[in-house]
């Protein structure tokens, strides 16, 4: 016992060595990010490995940047994080919702570490969460698909139907609506995130159904390269995906990740560490709707532009009434707008988006 | 042109059947490293990044028994069924099963739990993994199903039953419809050791659901090599007719096969819900039921054989992350040495039980083939 309180102490002296000696010496600081997929997803993954390759080209030797990819969201990823933290990373990013109880439960024990978990509602003292307003870009690849179909109807191939989804799916819709009130929103669950051969399969579903517009919420490319395959239009989702089918593909909702990885990076240069959590949209730079096809009427690339300058400026909000349910009733009147807090429950389809949603 | 054969050896030598899978992990060492090599890495450097380096502490310790113990567990009760050639191969499902019932309580008595609550989840675990294995007896038992289809499809049907339950009755209310249940209370978890005062687990995960597995290798061992229901499975395996000449019952046995691998794996769920992870959601589990199958056959359905295994496997995995971590290689190198060794074990067994002939072309004669091996009680 009293070997290992001996040991103890010279491990806290030891620490505030390490801690007093960041002071003077530039040390890198050391950070690391926890994948769900390959960097090479083409989507998700891609998307923050983006970000990471971001930091470490604006700071250099400041900062040693690691990833770990392919860590399944089970007990083994507090493993990974646990294990990441006592090889001295100081900053750990956790890049999947399913990481949230996980990176919790790592940060009880490692309390200096500051962690960063993508996606999730849950905080603590060194637990920030972050995440993006995809439905912004969403709401402007709906004005796009309102204005290019013909059909009138466009598709959805959905993962799971949690308000992030469910929000991306109303914002898409009402977009298309705003531009376009006889357009319906077919959606199709595949219930997984990466299921190329499901969402595939989903993709097909809503292109028999009449669907010619397809958007998707899941990680792969696959959706695009159905429509592709079968001649009708779709939208890249996560990362720039025009080059997979660079006909088929009218524009690409992408994350971009880079601005608040080199934030933070440049706050723990600092030796500030940055302790807020960050729900970014487009003002922020922290999506986007890029690659546009050439396909599209300048008309209508002019139009998504204004909205785009709208929602950047603050003059235009997505959730902000008038948004009516399935049923026509009134979910939010004309002048009134959602707070953060009701965006992040939404649990209902708006009007044009048909059939039930999962309970 | 010349050609080869395959030709089944009169007696496969007894001690190269022990010895091939210690040839094997050879093998896949030598390989593996060259390909350390060719990535530009230093073979030794990477050597002990993947094989040392993960338990040289008492956390990396504690993470190797974490993972090999479900894993142990399992293919122990796996083993019995594949001696009486009985191929149960949804430990996966049973363990959901397990999972499931472990969970019920867990949450049901989240408000009014006690030290009672723990075991009888434990038992309830090994309960539901038993239930879900006897549908596939039943259906082998009675109609004659293929146990190997039936297993493997209840599999998806567990699956599909977990996301049933965190989408819908057992959803945390307050998780926004994300796919959880609420977090456990303390008395349906299993405590960490080191809140037994062992300093030497402090700060590790390691808890007291290895007990289990430990119990469960002595039990296992005697059962498959002292018991008389154990060599009723083996001779069922290996001379079926016997068994029948000797008026052992078939249903009997498929039944006792299957509900003890269920039981195995339905209480590998349950150290796994109210373990680390401490509650139930739609992907908790890393697969377990599966790679048990590999760790098995590769510890030769033999308890000691099947620890080792277990060990062999988890340090696979701890590798494959801890070179990510310090050397940043891809995930797929613990992939590559798992298939290594799979693909060397699997070669080495042939080799053992076979033996390769070359056929000459016209005008030579071929040699001569000798009669059918004795089959030997644990080959594959």
């Amino acid at each position: 016992m009293k070997f290992w309180k001996t040991k103890l102490a010279l491990l806290g002296a030891l620490c505030l060595l390490a801690v007093s000696g960041t002071g003077f010496a530039a040390d890198p600081v050391k950070m690391a990010w926890v994948y769900f997929g390959p960097p090479g997803d083409g989507g998700w993954t891609f998307a923050h490995d983006l970000g990471m390759k971001m930091v470490q080209k604006e700071l250099g030797g400041k900062v040693i940047a690691s990833t770990v990819e392919n860590v399944p969201e089970s007990a083994d990823a507090e493993r990974v994080i646990r294990d990441l933290a006592s090889k001295g990373n100081q900053y750990i990013f956790t890049t999947s919702f399913g990481y949230m109880e996980q990176t919790l439960k790592a940060a009880k024990s490692f309390p200096k570490v500051e962690f960063y978990h993508n996606t999730g509602y849950k905080s603590a003292e060194n637990v920030h969460t972050y995440n993006s307003r995809m439905y912004e870009p969403a709401y402007l690849a709906g004005i796009i698909a309102g204005r290019m179909t013909k059909s009138n109807v466009l598709g959805y191939v959905a993962s799971f139907p949690i308000p992030e989804v469910v929000r991306n799916i109303n914002a898409y819709t009402m977009g298309a609506r705003s531009v376009n009130p006889k357009v319906t929103t077919k959606v199709v669950w595949v219930s997984s995130w990466f299921d190329p051969g499901k969402e595939r399969q989903a993709a097909e579903t809503l292109i028999g159904q009449g669907a010619d517009m397809l958007m998707q919420n899941t990680d792969s490319s696959a959706t695009l390269q159905a429509a592709a395959d079968k001649g009708v239009y779709a939208f890249g989702w996560n990362s720039d995906m025009s080059k997979v089918a660079p006909k088929a593909h009218l524009a690409s909702v992408t994350q971009i990740w880079g601005p608040y990885y080199v934030m933070v990076a440049k706050a723990a240069v600092e030796g500030k560490p940055f302790k807020d959590n960050v729900w970014g949209g487009m003002k922020e730079g922290m999506n986007g709707l890029v690659s546009l096809n050439s396909s599209i009427p300048a008309s209508v690339v002019k139009e998504v532009d204004a909205k785009k300058a709208d929602i950047v400026s603050g003059k235009f909000k997505v959730w902000s009434g008038p948004v009516k349910l399935q049923d026509g009733s009134v979910k939010l009147a004309a002048g009134e707008t959602f707070t953060d807090k009701d965006i992040d429950s939404i649990k209902f389809y708006v009007e044009g988006v048909d059939g039930q949603l999962p309970k | 042109m010349i050609r080869f054969r395959l030709v089944p050896r009169v007696a496969p030598s007894q001690k190269m059947l022990v010895y091939a899978p210690l040839l094997a992990v050879v093998l896949t060492l030598v390989v593996g490293l060259t390909i350390f090599a060719a990535l530009g890495q230093n073979p030794l450097h990477a050597f002990r990044a993947f094989f040392l380096d993960p338990v040289s502490n008492a956390n990396g310790i504690s993470e190797l028994l974490m993972k090999a113990s479900p894993l142990c567990l399992i293919a122990l009760g796996l083993a019995i069924g594949y001696r009486a050639n009985i191929w149960n191969i949804g430990a996966e499902g049973q363990m959901y099963l397990g999972g499931i019932f472990a969970s019920g309580l867990a949450i049901h008595y989240n408000d009014a739990g006690g030290p009672w609550l723990l075991p009888t989840m434990m038992l309830a675990g090994a309960v539901g993994g038993a239930l879900w294995a006897s549908i596939t007896a039943l259906c082998r038992a009675q109609f004659h199903a293929n146990e190997i289809l039936v297993s493997l499809m209840l599999t998806y049907v567990a699956d599909l039953l977990v996301k049933f339950l965190v989408y819908g009755p057992w959803q945390d209310p307050m998780a926004n419809n994300f796919p959880i249940s609420i977090s456990f209370g303390d008395d349906a978890l299993f405590a960490p050791l080191a809140s037994y005062g062992w300093a030497l687990w402090e700060g590790t995960r390691i808890n007291t659901s290895v007990f289990i597995t430990l119990i469960a290798i002595p039990l296992a061992w005697f059962f498959m090599d002292r018991s008389f229901a154990g060599f009723q499975l083996s001779v069922a395996g290996v001379a079926p007719g016997a068994a029948r000449y000797a008026g052992y019952r078939e249903k009997r046995m498929v039944w006792l096969a299957l509900i003890i691998s269920g039981v195995a794996a339905g209480l590998a769920g349950v150290t796994e819900v109210a373990g680390p992870l401490g509650q139930l959601n739609d992907r908790w589990t890393p697969g377990y039921g599966f790679t048990a199958i590999i760790v098995a056959t590769l510890g030769r359905l033999h308890a000691v054989g099947i620890v080792i295994a277990s060990l062999l496997m988890a340090l696979l995995y701890l590798g494959g992350e801890a070179v990510q971590v310090t050397m940043q290689l891809p995930k797929a190198v613990s992939q590559v040495f798992q298939g290594l060794l799979l693909l060397f074990l699997l070669g080495c067994d042939v080799l053992v039980n076979y033996r390769v002939i070359m056929i000459r072309p016209l005008g030579v004669a071929p040699a001569p083939t000798p009669p059918a091996p004795a089959p030997a009680a644990v080959s594959t």
